[in-house]
């Protein structure tokens, strides 16, 4: 076992690699099930009325798109077939292109037989800087931080919008978030001050920190690429048209993910043997 | 005076009037202006912060510090971006046939090839080259040691099994009334359970530490903010 | 494993790389690779120039782009540089590094000017009025975060940094004031509000007793509580008061080690998006998305 001790981290490098690539070159798909805070979201969404106003906040920015973009996606496509209308905007400036790619693939391509109209049906608020302060502040009033839309029509203009004075007036307000600012921030600015629901998404990093706030400042999280997977899934069972692999960015990487998990757990047993192996004797422990 | 008690005056000004609209709802007002304040600095901070690393790339090229190519190609890149960016380079004209009303991210514009093919790829690589130090360390630092280091180990292998189709079909045989007991059941028992515990003290003695560092600020008892030299 | 030893491992992959890439992306009727289709963006009654959005191969009107194809095997290569620092580092490393950062700082200040200055700052600046005894108060206030950005930047020169501070102060004191009444409000009160649940749980129909929901109840509240003790130093962690703390550590260490298990979960995710970019957008092994014809038609 001496081998063990020396192993080139390379080598467990080349592992991972390949754990990781060959579910997803070989295309391997393994089932899911969703589970209470999945559905808790899901089940919120499906039981508003159409044409309720949704507010999706895309909190993160390309370096946790892996993670968050299905999610994003899967709950823009429910607020699409739910015929939502959806308020979209960002507090991270690397987060803006990602706003603006969810409306043209999803809600303009995807969805483009539905004949969805910027200012009526969706509204993109852009970014502001200002982190938590843009919270605080469309709190209670939504034109004292955008007076316009990001392709700068007054909001007055857009039918969406005309209506909607703060927070208050929105029906969900849902943060898909990475870090600071994110949920933490939406939980502390929105949805304890004012009673709002709020439904997060969250890096698999951010998620454990949100359990705390369930049940009464969080309705449900969307924990990382299961989470994701889970709600694809809880789509595709109401929706048959989502059920398809297109649509199904998550659950194409749960296959990945268990190969990995499995390396993983390997590699701490294998490195645990080797521990004792090479631990002297009457040494302690 | 200046450079002390005025900015102190400053701090506490500031924050009093965001904790007095809390209660008084006619100082909203105000705390909006403070948040407008607010947001020009946060623009203002992205300016210093981009200027102050070509400022130091060009001293390191000036000096020609060992690494000073790659501070070039830093400084380049920089400018570039920067340039195509203010200056819209590429965005489509709008109706009066200039590119200023456009968006200055728009599809196809060189500051948006930037982004896609520069920036995002750079960024989220740098981001998933930790999946294999994760793996590393799992094998070199992860010990079965002590109760604690057990309840750790244990605790990350029913997670990571409970969060895969692998842990359900492991416990599969295990009836439903005693779902509980899965890979996938005692993961959720986990994560509703004692981690909720476990964060929730956590974020108590962070929001304690908040409030008394913010309290500290406000009424000038914490400055170290401000820093000690005369700069 | 020596420099030359290294170069007979390396060589021979590259050279296989090379062809193999040649194969894909030069050969006439050939798999083909990293091609990237454009069709002219629908014209909007306001735009004298629509631009180009992405497109399917076999939608009518569309066609290669250059610069986006160009784009794809930029992104690739530097997608391939960052990985190989895994081998150890190098200067292919170096670069796409530097290229990321310098292209991260612009793209911020960038933001920051378009979605920050120009809206909060420019604009009002432009719709000042100096008439009336109000318009001039509405105007000295649009004019004090121009000069208190003005001295933030004032860092920049070598002489008179504490200016700076007047602005970091107004930040650090903004900052002082949301968050003494959020965290206390979500993250203290809500969250003592949250753990005081029932000990006995009554079931749905109120006349039996939920042991599972009893016992799920009881263990967070009293891992609350130990958690807690075992932060408090004020008391020593001896006696009955010690042993509640360690019950305390071991909550913790439980919440540690899902808290890495979720860690490792969000890492691979990273890694198998960064992945499939390389096999489905670079290489065009994979089309799990269906952007493309499949092969042959």
């Amino acid at each position: 076992m001496a081998w063990l001790q020396t192993l080139d981290r390379r080598w467990i490098f080349l592992a991972m690699l390949l754990a990781v690539a060959l579910p997803q070159l070989l295309q391997v798909r393994v089932p899911e099930k969703p589970t209470p805070l999945v559905l808790n979201v899901f089940r919120k969404i499906e039981e508003l009325p159409e044409g309720s106003r949704v507010l999706i906040s895309f909190d993160y920015s390309p370096s946790s798109e892996g993670e968050l973009a299905p999610m994003a996606a899967a709950l823009v496509r429910h607020c699409c077939e739910k015929r939502h209308r959806m308020v979209l905007m960002t507090l991270w400036p690397d987060g803006k292109p990602l706003v603006e790619r969810a409306i043209s693939r999803i809600i303009e391509g995807e969805y483009a037989a539905l004949g969805l109209q910027a200012g009526r049906d969706y509204v993109n608020l852009g970014y502001r800087p200002g982190k938590e302060v843009v919270i605080k502040t469309i709190a209670t009033s939504l034109r004292a931080e955008f007076p316009t839309d990001d392709a700068g029509t007054p909001l007055d203009d857009l039918p969406l919008t005309a209506e909607v004075t703060n927070l208050q007036d929105l029906d969900l307000l849902i943060s898909i978030s990475a870090g600071f600012p994110g949920l933490k921030e939406w939980v502390q600015y929105a949805s304890s001050p004012l009673k709002l629901p709020l439904a997060v998404g969250a890096t698999a990093v951010q998620a454990p920190q949100a359990y705390p706030y369930i049940p009464r400042q969080l309705l449900g999280i969307l924990a990382a690429v299961k989470g994701a997977a889970e709600y694809e899934v809880a789509l595709g069972e109401r929706y048959p048209n989502l059920a398809i692999p297109e649509r199904q960015d998550a659950v194409r990487r749960m296959a990945p993910q268990l190969w990995a998990h499995l390396l993983i757990i390997a590699l701490i047993v294998l490195g645990n043997v080797a521990a004792l192996v090479s631990r002297p004797r009457g040494g302690v422990r | 005076m200046l450079r002390n008690t005025i900015p102190w005056l400053i701090a506490a000004c500031a924050g009093s009037v965001i904790i007095a609209a809390y209660f008084v709802p006619s100082a909203q007002g105000w705390q909006d202006t403070i948040g407008q304040w607010f947001e020009v600095l946060a623009s203002f901070a992205f300016v210093l912060g981009g200027v102050n690393l070509a400022m130091q790339n060009l001293q390191k090229i000036s000096a020609r510090e060992p690494g000073w190519g790659y501070a070039a190609v830093t400084l380049m890149s920089f400018l570039v971006t920067l340039g195509v960016g203010l200056f819209k380079v590429g965005v489509p004209a709008d109706s009066s046939g200039s590119r200023w009303g456009g968006s200055y991210q728009a599809e196809g514009s060189a500051f948006w090839w930037l982004y896609e093919y520069a920036y995002n790829p750079t960024i989220s690589t740098i981001f998933a080259l930790l999946a294999f130090y994760v793996a590393s360390a799992a094998f070199r630092a992860f010990r079965w040691k002590n109760t604690e280091a057990t309840l750790l180990l244990a605790t990350a292998f029913i997670v990571l099994l409970g969060r895969t189709y692998a842990g359900a079909v492991l416990t599969s045989a295990i009836p439903e009334e005693y779902s509980a007991f899965t890979f996938p059941g005692l993961t959720t028992l986990i994560m509703g359970v004692v981690n909720t515990a476990g964060q929730r003290a956590i974020m108590i003695g962070i929001a304690l530490g908040v409030a008394a560092t913010s309290l500290k600020v406000l009424l000038g008892i914490n400055r170290s903010y401000l820093g000690s030299g005369d700069g | 494993m020596t420099t030359a030893t290294s170069s007979r491992v390396w060589w021979p992959i590259c050279v296989l790389s090379a062809a193999f890439l040649l194969w894909r992306a030069a050969v006439p009727g050939g798999p083909g690779m990293a091609r990237v289709y454009v069709k002219p963006a629908p014209a909007e009654a306001d735009a004298s120039s629509a631009g180009w959005l992405a497109a399917r191969p076999d939608e009518s009107g569309a066609v290669v782009s250059p610069a986006r194809t160009a784009g794809v095997w930029v992104a690739a290569l530097l997608t391939l540089a960052i990985f190989s620092f895994l081998y150890k580092d190098n200067p292919a490393y170096r670069f796409a590094e530097a290229v990321m950062v310098g292209v991260s700082a612009a793209y911020f200040m960038v933001a920051g000017f378009w979605d920050g200055l120009v809206p909060k700052l420019f604009i009002p600046l432009s719709q000042m009025e100096w008439g009336t005894v109000g318009e001039v108060g509405r105007s000295l206030l649009t004019l004090t975060p121009l000069v208190l950005g003005m001295m933030l930047l004032w860092r920049l020169l070598p002489r008179g940094g504490w200016i700076a501070r007047w602005p970091l102060a107004f930040i650090v004191g903004t900052y002082a004031g949301i968050r003494l009444l959020s965290f206390l409000e979500a993250d203290f009160v809500s969250q003592i509000r949250n753990t005081i649940v029932p000990l006995v749980v009554r079931d749905t129909d109120g006349l039996g007793f939920d042991l599972w929901a009893s016992v799920r109840n009881g263990l967070m509240l009293g891992g609350v509580l130990s958690c807690l003790a075992y932060f408090f130093f004020s008391m020593d962690h001896r006696g009955w008061y010690g042993r509640v703390a360690r019950v305390g550590v071991w909550y913790l260490m439980i919440t540690f080690g899902a808290s890495f298990a979720f860690t490792v979960m969000g890492r691979i995710a990273l890694l198998a998006s960064r992945l499939e970019f390389l096999f489905d957008d670079w290489l065009w092994l994979i089309d799990p998305l269906g952007k493309r014809p499949p092969p042959g038609l």
